[in-house]
C-alpha cells in the first residue's frame, strides 16, 4: 500500500490506540501522556474545523501557536484533512507589530495560506495582519475547536493524497526565511526516516527526549515527526521552558529513560555551565545512548565541556554523536558517533587557511581540531565542488553538494530559486567542507547566513531593520555573525555608518531595541561608524565578508 | 527600593550579560519584555541572584509577569531574603 502521512497515523490509531505516543512536559504543571487514539481523535477535530472552514486538501495552513498539546493536535489535523501545515517560526511578545506585520505578508504573498490556525490571544494580531484580498479565508482559533467532533475517520482528505503530494512546508524567520518555504513529499520524508532510522540504528526501546522547536528541521524531523510516524515514544518539552531551565532536559532523559536527544552546538556550552548540582540530584545519565550535534558549527571543545560536566551523572562519552542535516534533505545528510566514536581530524591551520586543504597537523605547528559529521546516510551522495561545480579530491575545501532520494519537491512557489539550487541533479549545500576516508566535515558557509544558538538568521534582514532606525545613514549598513568560542555559537554584529558622531550612544541604543523588536536575536556588537567606512564589491555592493575581516581587525587589541 | 541591590544588578547585566560596561540601565526600564535581556541570559541572571543574595527564583517564574525591571527584581529579592 502506498505510505502516507495520514495511513500511517491510522494504521497506528487501529493497531495501537493505547499506546503512548508522546508525553508533553510543561514547567510547573504535571506531564501529559497522549495515546495514538487520543492523537488521532484530537487533531481529526482539527480535520473538521478545516473542512468546515471550506478548506481543501492540498492548500497552505500556516500554524501560529505556542508550544504545548494544541499545537500538536493542530499540526496532524492539518494533515488528517489533506491541507499542508507550516507551522510559523515562533514570534515572542517583544516583536513589533509592524514587525510582524511584516513577517505575516511575507508569509502569505508566497505560501498563499487558505487558512491560519492560532490561539486565543493571539486571534486579534493575526486578523490585524491580514491584508483584505489575501488568500486567507479562515482563522482558526485553536480553543474553539471541540473535541468531541465526531469525524469519520476514513473519510478523511489526509488518506486521499498520494505520496509524492507536497505534505509539509518548514520556514526559517526572518521575512527571508518566510519567503522561502521548504516544500517535502510524504515519499521524501518516508524515504529520509527509513534511511536515517538505519544510521541510528533505531529500535523500538528507544525513547526520544526532545526541547527543540517544532519550526526548524531538528526539531521538526528528528524531534517530532519520526518518533510520532515510527511508534518510537517521545517526550517533548518547550524550548520556552528549557531555554530557563536547561537542567529539565537531564531531570526527563534520567526519569523517562531517554536514550536519543539532538542539540545545537551552543546547547552542550549552555547546559555545561548553566545546570547547578542540586538539580541534577538523583539523576541519571547512563541511558542515552546518543546526544547528536546537529545543525550548527559543531566544536569539539563544547561536547567536551558536556562530557566533562555530566559523566559524574552517567553520560557516556561514546553517547556523543553529530549529524550534518538540512531542511532540503529532509533532515540528515550525514550521520556519525552511533556504531563507532565521532571521529576528530587534526589539520594545520595555515595551509588549511591559505590553500583550503586539510592535511595533517604538523609538531610544533598551530592546528585546527576539525569534528567529523559522520558519513552519508543510505540513498545520499555527497561530493565537494568547485564553484563551476567540478568534483574535488579528497581532503580539499569546497562546496558540498548533495543528490538523494529525499530532496525537497521546491522551495514552494519559487521555481526560480529552486532551479538556482541545483546543478545536474545536484544540491549546492551553499556550506563548505571536505571529505576523508568517506567522512564529511564541515568547515564553514559560502552563503551570507548567521547560524545563532541554531537558528539561521538572514543578515539582510537584521540590515533591513537597521536602515530604519533614524541616525544611521541607509543603506550602509552591514550584518554578519562572529563566533563566540565560550558561548559556543555565533553572534551578530552590526556595523554602520552614521550621519553625525554626536549621536553615537543614542543611536547604538535605537538600533539595539530596534533589532531586539523587529528579530529573533539580540545584537551582541554594534559598530558605529564615520561615513566611507564599510568596504563595497567593484560593483558597488557592501561585502559582508570584507567588512567583518575588517570590524575584526578594529576590535582585536593589536 | 534597595539601591544597593539595584547597583549590583546593574553591574552585573551590563558588564556580563549586555556586555556592554558603560551603558546605564533606569531602574524602571523594561528588561524582559523589552528584549533587551534575551532569553538564554535569563537563567543566568537567576544564578547571579542565587549566588549573590542566596535568594532562589524558580525557573517558570522567570518571565516579564514576576519581573520585568530592575526595580521589581530588587524588589522580589528583598522580599525574600533571610
Amino acid at each position: 500500500m502506498k505510505q502516507t502521512f495520514s495511513s500511517v497515523l491510522l494504521k497506528h490509531y487501529h493497531e495501537t490506540p493505547e499506546k503512548i505516543a508522546l508525553t508533553l512536559l510543561h514547567a510547573g504543571e504535571g506531564d501529559v501522556p497522549v495515546s495514538y487514539g487520543e492523537l488521532v481523535e484530537r487533531s481529526s477535530a482539527f480535520s473538521a474545523a478545516l473542512e468546515a472552514a471550506g478548506i481543501q486538501p492540498g492548500e497552505v495552513v500556516i500554524l501560529i501557536q505556542q508550544h504545548g498539546l494544541d499545537l500538536v493536535n493542530a499540526y496532524f489535523g492539518v494533515i488528517l484533512h489533506g491541507a499542508i501545515p507550516s507551522i510559523m517560526p515562533f514570534l515572542t511578545e517583544k516583536l513589533l507589530p509592524e514587525r510582524y506585520r511584516a513577517g505575516m505578508k511575507s508569509l502569505v504573498s508566497i505560501s498563499k495560506p487558505a487558512a491560519i490556525i492560532t490561539y486565543a490571544d493571539f486571534e486579534d494580531e493575526v486578523r490585524s495582519a491580514l491584508i483584505e484580498g489575501d488568500s486567507v479565508r479562515a482563522v482558526i482559533v485553536a480553543e474553539e475547536v471541540s473535541g468531541d467532533a465526531l469525524v469519520d475517520l476514513e473519510a478523511l482528505g489526509g488518506l486521499q493524497r498520494a505520496p509524492q503530494d507536497v505534505v509539509l512546508l518548514q520556514h526559517s524567520s526572518g521575512s527571508t526565511g518566510l519567503q522561502k518555504g521548504v516544500a517535502l513529499s510524504h515519499q521524501a520524508v518516508f524515504n529520509q526516516l527509513a534511511s536515517y532510522q538505519l544510521a541510528l540504528a533505531l529500535q523500538e526501546e528507544d525513547v526520544i527526549v526532545s526541547w527543540l522547536p517544532l519550526y526548524h528541521d531538528m526539531g521538526l524531523i528528528a524531534g517530532f515527526l519520526m518518533p510520532l510516524l515510527s511508534g518510537i515514544p517521545l517526550v517533548l518539552m518547550s524550548p520556552f521552558d528549557w531555554v530557563r531551565a536547561p537542567y529539565r532536559l537531564m531531570q526527563a532523559v534520567s526519569k523517562y529513560k531517554g536514550t536519543l536527544s539532538w542539540l545545537p552546538n551552543f546547547a552542550y556550552n549552555f547546559c555545561a555551565k548553566k545546570v547547578r548540582d542540586r538539580h541534577l540530584a538523583d539523576v541519571d545519565l547512563s541511558s542515552w545512548r546518543a546526544v547528536i550535534n546537529c545543525s550548527e558549527p559543531m566544536r569539539w571543545d563544547s561536547q567536551q565541556a558536556f562530557l566533562d560536566r555530566f559523566q559524574d551523572f552517567g553520560f557516556r562519552e561514546e553517547a556523543l554523536a553529530t549529524c550534518y542535516a538540512m531542511a532540503e534533505n529532509v533532515f540528515a545528510v550525514t550521520q556519525g558517533g552511533i556504531t563507532a566514536p565521532v571521529k576528530y581530524d587534526d589539520i594545520d591551520r595555515e595551509i588549511f587557511q591559505t590553500e583550503g586543504k586539510a592535511v595533517a597537523a604538523m609538531d610544533g605547528k598551530p592546528s585546527l581540531r576539525m569534528v567529523s559529521a559522520g558519513k552519508p546516510i543510505r540513498n545520499v551522495e555527497v561530493k565537494i565542488v568547485t564553484a563551476v561545480g567540478e568534483a574535488l579530491p579528497e581532503r580539499q575545501v569546497g562546496e558540498i553538494a548533495l543528490r538523494s532520494d529525499c530532496m525537497l519537491t521546491g522551495y514552494f512557489h519559487r521555481e526560480d530559486i529552486t532551479e538556482e539550487a541545483f546543478i545536474d541533479g545536484w544540491f549546492l549545500t551553499g556550506d563548505y567542507g571536505y571529505l576523508a576516508d568517506g567522512e564529511v566535515y564541515i568547515s564553514g558557509r559560502k552563503k551570507d547566513l548567521i547560524i545563532v544558538g541554531g537558528k539561521n538568521v538572514y543578515p539582510q534582514d537584521i540590515e533591513e531593520i537597521v536602515n530604519g532606525v533614524p541616525g544611521v545613514h541607509p543603506g550602509r549598513v552591514v550584518a554578519f555573525g562572529v563566533f563566540n568560542e565560550d558561548a559556543g555559537t555565533e553572534e551578530v554584529a552590526v556595523v554602520a555608518e552614521i550621519d553625525d558622531p554626536a549621536d553615537k550612544d543614542q543611536v547604538a541604543d535605537a538600533v539595539r531595541k530596534a533589532v531586539a523588536h523587529g528579530s529573533a536575536v539580540v545584537l551582541r556588537y554594534v559598530h558605529l561608524v564615520d561615513g566611507q567606512w564599510l568596504v563595497k564589491t567593484s560593483s558597488g555592493k557592501i561585502a559582508r565578508s570584507a567588512n567583518k575581516d575588517k570590524f575584526l581587525a578594529e576590535i582585536t587589541p593589536s | 527600593m534597595n539601591a544597593e541591590i539595584v547597583a549590583k544588578l546593574e553591574d552585573h547585566i551590563t558588564k556580563e550579560i549586555l556586555k556592554q560596561p558603560e551603558r546605564k540601565l533606569n531602574p524602571q526600564e523594561a528588561l524582559i519584555s523589552s528584549g533587551v535581556i534575551d532569553s538564554f541570559s535569563l537563567v543566568d541572571l537567576s544564578l547571579f541572584v542565587e549566588d549573590t543574595w542566596n535568594v532562589l527564583i524558580d525557573d517558570t517564574e522567570l518571565n516579564a509577569e514576576t519581573f520585568d525591571t530592575l526595580a521589581q527584581l530588587a524588589a522580589l529579592i528583598e522580599r525574600r531574603m533571610d
